[in-house]
């Protein structure tokens, strides 16, 4: 779960990482108000999660009342790269003398935490990898004992910080790794983290992703996401507690397990189809769950065709088509399905679903002729739709 | 043989009284796998269907023996039980629960590496471990698969299933297949399973599946190119996935440019590695190499001619 740069700054304030004063809010009065609050100059920031707002005019500077209401007005509603601006942060505006970077996530191939620290802040850290890998440093930590003021003081020395902000910079990765372990989070990161002209060592931004795995332990974390910005389906099947990812194609998807709906986006995308979700039915197979899958999937008004596709396992292919049949029945879908059900009683779920002959159900063994029977079907249509449109 | 599960598996199961641990429990023990025992916390003295139920690992570990764990217990209990389980010597333990925090299953990988060396984790989130014929430890159909001497290793489960049912109706078997499951830190990876078949006789092919997120077939790529003899098929799945998009598994996850279901398949095939687009193609690659596998010792020279084409093309 990513959080917005505000929501990160308050966890890292709630551990003891310096950040400006400032105030989240949603209207451009609210914005002047708390522009005027926090004292000018001030920073008016773009509540989004996708990097690029500050060129995409996303975070701007404003001197007095009138800049910061001017800035509000323009920036709330602002499409940054498909997200809408609905919240901004206002915060007072830091001078400052130097631009490091700092993170703590969590090394897959290691599995351990692993410390990055660059004197090369305020730029994306992949470039400074690739360019100057000599201006980061890496450090990984025993995720048992924690990390050390000692390791701390070595990483801000080592990688190159000031010496007269060592001590900070030690405090501040000592409080970031420390929202790292308490908060569940996968990344914490801070980037800038600066360093103002009286020496005081800052938090400027926040990127903060939290393991959804581990919420039920930190219930105060739980309303913390970007919800207006989510996708309404996708918000929808969380609420359901369905795994379901939106995607910017026109062939509705559902199979069961992770591993095989990925495998059935690929082989869609290969036949020269373009998936319009992901959408993982898991072991269930009752009338009940595929009925909510089925509308969640054709709620996406692009989806033109949608793809079934079944290998039982532990769920049985007669109780999918009995469960595929119910469902039609009280949703009578207009666009086409291709149903592939294969594995445990797959003779007989296709059985039943030939008895009930419904309408626009085509049947496939395979997964390959599958894709290609809905891609077909999804082309028939766009051309219909084309047609009519005329 | 086989790796990790056979005849000789000991299982105990935490979380054997619940539905679904009831119920592959009594799935496992109909294939044959020797059940040893369950535990579940405040039932001790229970048992189901004749398996006896204990307090705690320790309890059974002292009455029955187990040499194999499988967990089935709900996330918030798992990490524990995993402990608990090698803390009590048992040597091989498979987690089939999903949804354990990430910082939990760090906190056990590490534990286990500086207190328990001796006991191996497979999963968290993951199917279990199938040796057809011999043993079924967790949720895999059995059906599917027949004896053979294909090694499967998977992060996923209904792919494994899909690939390997296309291996048998081609006539074919498997000597284990082995999920390693879908979390970001799993207990035991591609690279620790593949070890485990190049030194099993029976294995004369290896399939790996796997998907994006995390580095760890990049990783098996490197050792294959450095350390395995035999012929290795991939499959990666997640080519068509959004980046910063959790494709149902915690760990299927593209990280900016990192972990892409691309950069896994150029790194196998750099290394000689076949690698199926779809899962049919996976199991036709893998047919095409058993069948110019020798299984006699005196076709051993177009054994070799067949592994060296197959890793060739």
């Amino acid at each position: 779960m990513d959080l917005l740069e505000y929501q990160g700054k308050q966890l890292f304030a709630r551990h003891g990482l310096k950040v400006s004063d400032g105030e989240a809010v949603t209207t451009v009065e609210d914005a002047v108000a708390a522009a005027n609050k926090v004292g000018y100059p001030v920073v008016v920031k773009a509540q989004v999660l996708i990097g690029g707002r500050g060129k995409a005019g996303g975070v701007k500077l404003a001197d007095d009342e009138a800049r910061a209401r001017e800035h509000a007005e323009n920036i709330l509603g602002m499409d940054i790269k498909g997200h809408t601006v609905r919240t901004l942060w206002i915060e007072h505006a830091s001078d400052i003398a130097t631009e490091y970077y700092a993170s703590v996530l969590l090394d897959r191939s290691e599995k351990q935490p692993l410390v990055i620290f660059s004197v090369e802040g305020g730029v994306e850290i992949e470039q400074v990898a690739q360019d100057s890998p000599e201006k980061l440093i890496r450090r990984h930590v025993d995720g048992l004992n924690g990390l050390s003021r000692q390791q701390a003081v070595e990483i801000a020395t080592e990688g190159g910080a000031e010496e007269d902000v060592i001590e900070g910079v030690a405090d501040a990765l000592t409080a970031l790794y420390e929202v790292w372990t308490t908060e569940d989070a996968l990344l914490a990161e801070i980037n800038p983290l600066i360093v103002t002209p009286d020496r005081e060592v800052k938090a400027l931004d926040a990127k903060v992703t939290l393991d959804g795995n581990a919420l039920y332990r930190h219930p105060e974390n739980q309303g913390l996401s970007d919800s207006e910005n989510e996708d309404p389906i996708e918000r929808r099947a969380k609420e359901q507690g369905v795994q379901y990812v939106a995607l910017d194609g026109d062939i509705g998807i559902l199979g069961n397990g992770a591993g095989l709906v990925m495998s059935t986006l690929d082989v869609v995308a290969g036949a020269g189809g373009r998936p319009a979700n992901f959408l993982d039915a898991g072991g269930g197979s009752d009338a009940g769950k595929v009925k909510q899958a089925v509308e969640l999937i054709l709620a996406n008004d692009a989806v033109k065709a949608v793809l079934f596709n079944i290998f039982g396992g532990i769920t049985r292919c007669d109780e999918v088509a009995r469960g595929l049949i119910a469902a039609f029945a009280e949703i009578q879908p207009t666009v086409p399905f291709v149903v592939r059900l294969d594995g445990t009683n797959d003779v007989q779920g296709r059985e039943l679903l030939e008895q009930a002959s419904l309408p626009n159900v085509h049947p496939a063994k395979t997964m390959d002729e599958a894709a290609e029977k809905v891609v077909a079907l999804a082309a028939e249509r766009s051309v219909e739709s084309a047609g009519a449109g005329v | 043989m086989s790796v990790l599960v056979d005849n000789d598996t000991r299982l105990a199961v935490a979380g054997i009284t619940g539905k679904e641990g009831a119920f592959h429990t009594l799935n496992n023990k109909r294939y044959g796998t020797n059940v040893v025992g369950g535990v579940t916390p405040g039932k001790g003295g229970q048992n189901v269907e004749g398996i006896p139920v204990f307090d705690s690992w320790g309890e059974v570990a002292r009455a029955s023996q187990p040499n194999t764990a499988m967990i089935f217990v709900p996330p918030r209990f798992a990490a524990d039980s995993i402990l608990e389980a090698a803390a009590a010597g048992v040597e091989l333990v498979i987690a089939i629960t999903e949804g354990i925090p990430a910082h939990d299953e760090l906190r056990v990988y590490n534990t286990l590496k500086r207190d328990h060396p001796g006991t191996r984790l497979i999963g968290p989130n993951c199917p279990g471990i199938l040796s057809p014929g011999k043993a079924n430890v967790g949720i895999i159909p059995a059906s599917f698969f027949k004896e053979g001497n294909v090694g499967v290793v998977s992060r996923s489960g209904t792919l494994t299933y899909q690939i390997g049912n296309e291996i048998a109706q081609a006539g074919f078997g498997c000597s284990s297949i082995v999920g390693i499951g879908g979390d970001p830190v799993p207990g035991s990876s591609f690279v620790d399973v593949i070890e485990l078949f190049e030194a099993d006789p029976e294995t004369e092919l290896i399939v790996l599946s796997g998907e994006i997120g995390g580095a760890a077939e990049e990783e098996a790529a490197e050792y294959i190119a450095a350390s395995v003899t035999k012929p290795v098929i991939a499959y990666i799945a997640g080519f068509t996935a959004p980046a910063g998009k959790q494709m149902g598994h915690a760990g299927a996850i593209v990280s900016g440019s990192a972990g892409t279901a691309k950069a896994k398949a150029d790194a196998l095939e750099a290394r000689g590695v076949r690698v199926g687009r779809t899962p049919t193609e996976v199991a036709e690659l893998a047919v095409d190499v058993l069948s110019g596998v020798g299984l006699t010792d005196g076709q051993r020279d177009s054994t070799d001619a067949g592994r060296a084409g197959a890793q060739a093309r």
